[in-house]
């Protein structure tokens, strides 16, 4: 029973933020494991950490116009994945050029837009919200909007799964077998900004994409099959983001202050500590690391 | 409204801001020239890191970014050239992120410390700041203009530096050491998350403006002091955030470079005197 209360402190379970957040969490890592893998066998991780810098904007243009933040998140994926369909036939150098200062005229307005929610409205809070997150502080409002974004995410990967996974693999094989591929990476980028979204809304928009890549990518080190890495990369999150709460439970009893470290820093850590295990252990059975090629 | 823009209490952001923008527009040029603009946006999340640790521990705000932007600078160095784009980096920079909040949310002022490190607050540039921001500012120009032939061969023609001897991993060091450096004073004044915008705003504006490597720099560095001087009044003058400005002005250079470029190019409607392009 103390080892039980060692881990979980006094009132954990109890606790109803704490069992909201436990749902949310596993709720959004199901969802970011499919489309995750996908984002690592497609080689869009990086692109999926920009646009998760793009969706501060939205968080905080929908924290000053006091709707749901998730509502921004997925509007700023969503045309955060739009413009980077306008931007995929560019090439190599300018593209990093437009999508840096697109990233920094973005990252300005999320400055400015959260300044003046912080002034007019004393949230002081706001950056720090929108910027890093926090799943206890996901309102039960958000809850038909996570299942708004998470139910068609999953369609659409299930929908288009073999398309996708054979346009991911090999792009010649796939268009070779009338696959379209425009309208399976259209359904795929509507599907990852849904992900994003929701990633944002849990830990944050600027830390999202450990979310959305991390688990999917320690996953690829242990299965290389799609679907048994997608089951990984479910377990994988789902165990982080419990983990995490979990700790960040505890910490309120932890030094310097008492008041608690931010969970959405144990759940990077943790996704990362996951990563790091699945690479040194793939690369002890000789096999070739995940995300090498990304 | 801008009657106190030149008061004393204003010169130390006046001299500070003006400090960044000639190292940024310097090194800017070299991050689009040798389409190094991932270096320019990973360099500072380190550094946000080192900031938030320093605030923490309660040293100087300069002293953790310089440090982190060195541990920054030698990993990319290290491992930059292998996975560019690849997962590693990404889960590396956000956990630099998180680790940053972490510091941030251990000390008093969490909501406040976030948004100054994150956005920039140049008004509250203090006489501190001035002395290794200088020495900061002269390192960085300097390693800049006595590296400039070498760095612009091997940006612009590698294989032909390397026969003259200039060794690619060398020049590339000496590169990345001068974002670290820009970076380093540029974080408390334009936010870590909005130097990347003064660093390559200005220069690709200038690089479409004219094709003259050494013009292009001149005009690199004088963009970006139009750009955080009125940055600065309009942050003064409104109250918002500077790094709203800095990212507002990256995307009207920006514009600004494709318009000049695409007047450029327009054969038909160009007359043919003069022209030899």
């Amino acid at each position: 029973m103390s080892i039980v209360h060692a881990v979980f402190a006094p009132g954990f379970f109890s606790n109803g933020p704490v069992q909201a957040a436990l749902v949310m969490g596993a709720v959004v890592a199901a969802v970011c494991a499919p489309v995750g893998v996908l984002a690592v066998l497609r080689g869009q991780s990086f692109a999926g950490h920009a646009f998760a810098d793009i969706t501060s904007t939205g968080g905080s243009a929908a924290v000053l116009l006091g709707i749901s933040p998730v509502l921004g998140f997925a509007a700023s994926a969503a045309a955060g994945a739009a413009s980077m369909e306008g931007l995929g036939a560019r090439q190599h150098g300018d593209r990093d050029l437009v999508t840096g200062t697109v990233l920094g005229g973005a990252l300005g307005l999320s400055a400015l837009l959260l300044y003046l929610s912080t002034t007019r409205q004393g949230t002081s809070g706001a950056t720090v919200s929108v910027l890093f997150g926090s799943v206890f502080a996901v309102s039960s409002a958000n809850w038909p909007w996570v299942a708004a974004l998470g139910l068609p995410a999953l369609a659409l990967v299930a929908a288009a799964y073999r398309p996708l996974l054979l346009s991911s693999v090999s792009p010649e094989l796939a268009a070779a077998r009338g696959v379209r591929s425009h309208l399976v990476g259209a359904m795929y980028l509507a599907a990852l900004a849904a992900s994003v979204a929701l990633a944002a809304l849990t830990i944050g928009a600027v830390l999202s994409t450990a979310l959305l890549v991390g688990p999917a990518a320690a996953a690829l080190g242990l299965s290389s099959r799609p679907g048994r890495a997608m089951a990984w990369a479910g377990a994988i999150g789902v165990t982080s983001v419990w983990a995490g709460i979990v700790l960040a439970y505890d910490s309120y009893s932890w030094p310097p202050a008492g008041r608690g470290w931010p969970v959405s820093f144990f759940v990077v850590a943790l996704v990362m500590a996951f990563y790091a295990a699945s690479r040194a252990g793939a690369h002890r059975h000789g096999r070739s690391p995940a995300g090498k090629a990304a | 409204m801008l009657s106190g823009l030149f008061s004393p209490f204003m010169l130390h952001s006046w001299e500070a801001t003006s400090l960044v923008a000639v190292a940024a527009g310097a090194v800017g040029f070299f991050v689009v020239l040798r389409g190094s603009t991932f270096a320019a946006h990973a360099i500072p999340q380190g550094a946000f890191t080192g900031a938030a640790g320093a605030a923490l521990v309660g040293t100087s705000t300069l002293l953790g970014a310089g440090v982190f932007s060195l541990v920054a600078v030698g990993a990319l160095a290290r491992w930059g050239r292998r996975g560019r784009h690849d997962v590693v980096t990404a889960l590396v920079l956000v956990g630099m992120l998180a680790t940053g909040s972490l510091f941030l949310s251990l000390g008093s002022q969490y909501a406040q410390q976030t948004f100054s490190l994150l956005f920039g607050e140049p008004l509250a540039v203090s006489s501190g700041y001035l002395l290794p921001t200088v020495g900061l500012a002269a390192a960085c120009t300097g390693l800049v203009l006595a590296s400039y032939r070498r760095l612009l061969l091997s940006s612009a023609a590698p294989e032909l530096a390397l026969a003259r001897g200039v060794s690619p991993a060398t020049a590339n060091f000496l590169f990345l050491l001068a974002v670290g450096a820009a970076t380093t004073l540029a974080l408390p004044v334009v936010g870590a998350l909005l130097v990347f915008s003064l660093m390559i705003g200005p220069p690709a504006a200038a690089r479409s403006l004219t094709a003259r490597p050494g013009m292009a720099l001149w005009l690199s560095v004088l963009l970006a002091l139009v750009t955080a001087w009125s940055a600065l009044v309009g942050a003064y003058w409104s109250n918002w955030p500077v790094g709203f400005f800095v990212g507002a002005a990256a995307v009207f250079w920006y514009v600004l470079g494709r318009a000049a470029k695409a007047w450029g190019h327009r054969p038909r409607n160009a007359p043919a005197v003069g022209s030899s392009r």
